[in-house]
């Protein structure tokens, strides 16, 4: 089980640039999400914001799904500048992989609850760390495309893109840093301060 | 002594790598230390259970060194302990008198002799840079104040010149900068074009650099590394030049005479030469002699 929490409504409109498409997921009974309160919000969004078009739908972790489901709403998502997703931290995934050249941003964090969880084996994953750094690596998460979960980047242990623990497996900050290439966001990488993990963050309060 | 004083006063700074045996019989490093490096490299960095295979202690080492007079560098990796103990090992060095860090991400577990172990990774490079900052600053990374006067440290970080991705390597530099790294050792460099082009593009950071050096033993060595490790590459010519050092069974010659070059054709771009030798320590001042590099003025 796994449970989303709202980021906090500060970071969600400093997010909202220009014109902005919300999508919402609805899909599985395995994961906890905030319905009322991501209405609300994007109630609030949509008087001060560009919003163009608000989905909610569900599954969006699978990716023929997700295709399938937003179809009738590409001519919307063409003019967006920024894509708003609420769900766990695969959906947000899938959907930053199906749009490459769209600023894709996360407005949850994902907590981890014991018990069930896992519900979609696919080649993204979400390690429920409780404070998405999505955000900030263009859409691939650090926690589990990096095999030592390295959140101020790259490890000296890459050869040839691949990682060094693992030689069937892409560097995830290589992966990172060349999608903030191509998003023209390299910035991302210029910290003001180191970010330090929050262990105590992986259970919600 | 911190060896960043070295590098305020324009010295050309040398080091060199020794790493604690498995086992506490360390008779055979310390003589080595004295025979061929005291006189020759100011300080000795001591790897912290190098290719995570499990060893003596860094810092313990790094204690025994000091005391035979030698000045030490205390590399930490993040690979086996968290932030309490990294930051308690850290105010353990402060407490003997250890004034050099080498802060470090380190390798992963698997790739040692413990491959079931934990590996825990809490901290990075870059937040253990911090972490020390946080602490010269009188405070632990959760901001409670630290007793008494706050320790000093020169905070030193590793880079890969030769990376095939020198441009993501780049951008983890300037990050351990801002943390308040305040020196660089590099990987081994074995290709001089692509270390000089990268020091043009990391003197922005205004942090001195020193060049990495592993000793080429062999083509078998030189191979493996090409295959294996991370940032090294060692160029075709170079492995033919080796070749030629068997055939002559000039026992390693060539590859003192390899680094000796790599350090003439480097020397103007950088403020150091770091020399990882593999327990060819009695080749280092053979090395710096070709190199012309004067022995130490104590
Ligand atoms: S950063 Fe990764 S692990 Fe953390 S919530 Fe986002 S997707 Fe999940
Ligand atoms: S090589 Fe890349 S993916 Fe592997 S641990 Fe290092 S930074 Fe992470």
């Amino acid at each position: 089980m796994l449970i989303t929490q709202l980021k906090s409504k500060e970071s969600i409109e400093s997010l909202a640039v220009g014109k902005v498409v919300i999508i919402n997921c609805h899909g599985c009974k395995e994961v906890y999400f905030p319905e009322h309160q991501a209405d609300e919000l994007q109630k609030e969004l949509s008087d001060n914001k560009e919003v163009i078009q608000i989905i909610t739908t569900d599954y969006i972790c699978n990716p023929d799904n997700l295709k399938l489901q937003l179809k009738k709403h590409m001519d919307k998502i063409n003019l967006a500048d920024t894509i708003l997703v609420f769900s766990c931290g695969v959906g947000i995934q899938t959907v930053a992989a199906q749009f490459e050249d769209k600023k894709v941003y996360s407005c949850c964090d994902t907590y981890q609850l014991p018990g069930f969880q896992g519900v979609t084996p696919l080649n993204v994953d979400c390690g429920q760390c409780g404070e998405c750094y999505l955000n900030g690596t263009g859409g691939i998460c650090p926690i589990t495309a990096c095999s030592k979960s390295l959140i101020n980047g790259q490890c000296g242990g890459a050869k040839n893109g691949m990682c060094e623990v693992d030689k069937d497996m892409e560097c995830g900050w290589e992966r990172i840093y060349r999608k903030l290439e191509k998003l023209n966001k390299l910035d991302n990488m210029k910290y003001d301060a180191p970010k330090v993990r929050n262990f105590g963050n992986s259970k919600p309060e | 002594m911190r060896i960043t004083e070295l590098f305020q006063r324009d010295e050309f700074v040398l080091t060199a790598e020794v790493g604690p045996p498995k086992g506490v019989e360390l008779d055979h490093l310390i003589k080595d230390a004295h025979e061929y490096l005291k006189t020759r490299v100011h300080a000795l960095n001591v790897t912290d259970n190098q290719s995570s295979v499990m060893r003596t202690g860094s810092l313990a080492t790094c204690k025994v060194l000091k005391d035979e007079g030698l000045l030490p560098i205390f590399q930490i990796t993040c690979r086996d302990r968290n932030r309490i103990a990294l930051q308690s090992d850290v105010l353990s060095a402060a407490l003997l008198g250890i004034e050099n860090l080498l802060l470090l991400t380190g390798d992963y577990t698997t790739l040692g002799d413990h491959p079931q172990a934990k590996p825990v990774f809490d901290l990075d490079s870059v937040s253990l840079i911090h972490a020390v900052k946080r602490l010269e600053e009188g405070f632990d990374l959760a901001g409670n104040a630290v007793d008494g006067a706050p320790p000093k440290f020169a905070k030193g970080a590793v880079v890969s010149p030769c990376s095939d991705s020198v441009d993501v390597q780049l951008a983890k530099m300037e990050a351990k900068v801002k943390a308040g790294c305040e020196y660089f050792q590099t990987q081994g460099v074995y290709e001089p074009e692509k270390f000089i082009k990268f020091m043009e593009q990391a003197k922005q950071f205004g942090v001195p650099v020193q060049l990495g050096l592993i000793i080429p033993k062999n083509v078998g060595m030189c191979r493996y590394m090409n295959a294996n490790v991370a940032g090294v590459h060692v160029p075709d010519d170079m492995i033919e030049e080796l070749k030629a050092d068997k055939e002559k069974t000039k026992a390693g010659d060539t590859g003192v005479e390899i680094c000796a070059r790599l350090i003439r054709e480097c020397k103007d771009y950088c403020q150091g030469v770091h020399i990882m030798s593999l327990g060819w320590e009695n080749r280092i001042p053979e090395i710096l002699d070709m190199a012309g590099i004067a022995p130490i003025a104590k």
